[in-house]
């Protein structure tokens, strides 16, 4: 086999690596895997959240097995039928709905992937915010009663801290409007 | 199709820091609500797409725009467009269900079933991020007043994948760094981006490994943080990244002086004089008279653009565009188109 790089020498080095999650073959001759240790490429590679997704997504199911899985979601997306082992899988939603059906587990997936989990930027136009935002609020509230009433109070102060964060979000959207 | 559009070549254009900087890159990923994911979606209801897009987006019907569905393009016409970057590899395999929208102009292109519904693409010469934000931006205002998207007020625009989801936004560069290669500084700096959520690739020409001291660099964070937020931290690491090239150009010319001039100067050499030239060597010696070029240690009169008009044609599907097919061929007209561009 040739060097893919050269096309010269035959390939003694065989790397796989995974970019933008799809798995790529390099078969180089001893030349080019020194010139390309040189540079290091790969170590960038790694840096990229892209290709660590699906190490995330598989520690998460791993690490505290027990606990986790026994946590885990078992529901099946009503729209297209994946179950979150699957999506841990593959590392892709099926569609729209899915973010639904997993929502208690993607608040951890994302804050790891982004260290963050609420969108901030860009909104059609057409869409009613106010409503959305207001019916997430009211859900909050009665879950942060319910944490006031076990005595979870750590709990009921981060829902505080989240319904001020919507609040805030809110406010942010009336300002922009009135701005076009 | 009309073969004409491949000629286009924005790249040409002036642009800010294009000594470092050659290419400016904002990608958005979209989907309909109502519709599964493409990984979910059969064929039927990929046309299905097809056609709701093709029947809504109005503006399609400008002469500015074209829409293709790809089973219309020739295999070679497909890599053709890969090489412009105007598709993905994913893109131009499995076409069935799959569809393309270009401008004339060539600097923007939205892929319609790849991963998610719609990725729009804006690419602009130089670094640029204002402008092509604005093109990108409005051309998504454009779609979403006549579909509707699968949009959540707490996690944004819904992507196939997680890394996407929020802004759903990737904003990169395409920057040329000889000097911090040469200096063997390149560890060093790249190494200190992904600490602000950017990760670094080398450009690769054909096979892989890093080919003409370019590396793409774009942000990795899409959630939490918004649109500009996200731009203005790129671009502030870019800046840092361009003044630490430049300096390291200035110590290398004043350090190794006739050195780096015979060397660059030997590259021109090659380029002007050689019979055939295969594709990533090409690439290597016109990166070097690059660097010659925007470094001053080329002082004969050749065009200073010569890198970004060269850089597409020279690769292999766009010569196969003109009938040359044996690999022998290639590299034989090949050489011959960069001895005649000095
Ligand atoms: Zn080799
Ligand atoms: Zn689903």
């Amino acid at each position: 086999m040739l060097c893919d790089n050269c096309q010269e020498n035959d390939a003694i080095v065989h790397l796989t690596r995974i970019i933008n999650g799809k798995k790529e073959e390099i078969h180089l001759c001893e030349d080019c895997a020194k010139k390309s240790n040189k540079f290091k490429l790969d170590s960038f590679n790694n840096i990229s959240f892209q290709s660590m997704l699906s190490a995330i997504l598989n520690e998460n199911d791993s690490s505290d097995s027990s606990f986790m899985n026994n946590n885990l979601n078992n529901n099946n997306c009503n729209s297209c039928g994946l179950n979150y082992s699957e999506f841990t899988k593959s590392g892709e939603f099926g569609c729209a709905d899915c973010y639904l059906e997993f929502e208690d587990e993607l608040e951890t997936l994302f804050k790891r992937i982004h260290g963050n989990k609420r969108h901030t930027g860009k909104k059609p136009a057409n869409i009613e915010a106010e409503k959305e935002f207001q019916a997430e609020i009211d859900h909050l509230k009665a879950e942060m009663e319910s944490a006031v009433e076990d005595e979870r109070f750590e709990d009921a102060a981060e829902i505080r801290d989240e319904i001020h964060e919507i609040k805030k979000s809110m406010e942010e959207d009336i300002d922009e409007s009135k701005n076009i | 199709m009309n073969q004409k559009i491949f000629d286009n070549n924005w790249l040409v254009e002036s642009g800010d820091e294009k000594d470092v900087v050659l290419i400016s890159r904002i990608r958005l990923a979209r989907n309909l609500k109502n519709h599964h994911f493409p990984n979910k979606a059969s064929i039927v209801e990929k046309e299905e797409i097809i056609e709701q897009l093709q029947n809504n987006l109005s503006f399609l019907e400008s002469e500015n725009f074209h829409f293709f569905k790809m089973e219309e393009f020739s295999a070679l016409e497909r890599d053709v467009l890969q090489e412009k970057n105007l598709i993905s590899k994913c893109h131009s395999e499995n076409i069935e269900g799959k569809a393309l929208i270009l401008n004339n102009k060539l600097h923007l292109s939205t892929m319609i079933n790849e991963e998610d519904h719609l990725r729009i693409q804006v690419f602009g010469s130089g670094l640029d991020f204002s402008t092509i934000w604005q093109v990108a931006d409005q051309f998504d205002d454009q779609i979403e007043s006549e579909v509707e998207y699968a949009f959540s007020n707490k996690w944004g625009y819904l992507t196939s994948c997680p890394t996407n989801v929020g802004t759903a936004l990737r904003a990169s560069v395409m920057c040329h760094l000889p000097a911090l290669v040469l200096s063997e500084r390149i560890n060093e700096v790249l190494g200190a981006v992904g600490k602000f959520g950017l990760t670094v690739r080398g450009v690769s020409g054909e096979g892989s490994g890093s080919a003409g001291e370019l590396f793409q660099i774009s942000n990795q964070i899409t959630l939490g943080y918004t649109e500009k937020e996200i731009i203005d931290n790129l671009k502030s690491i870019i800046l840092q990244i361009i003044r630490e090239e430049r300096r390291s150009r200035l110590y290398l010319v004043n350090k190794n002086y006739d050195k780096l001039k015979d060397n660059v100067l030997r590259s021109l050499g090659i380029l002007k004089y050689a019979h055939r030239l295969k594709e990533n060597e090409a690439l290597n010696f016109l990166s070097k008279v690059k660097f010659g070029l925007d470094s001053g240690l080329i002082e004969e009169d050749i065009n200073k653009n010569i890198f970004s008009e060269l850089i597409f044609k020279i690769r292999t599907a766009h010569l196969q565009l003109n009938n040359y097919n044996s690999q022998e061929e290639l590299d034989i007209k090949r050489a011959e188109l960069i001895r005649n561009s000095l």
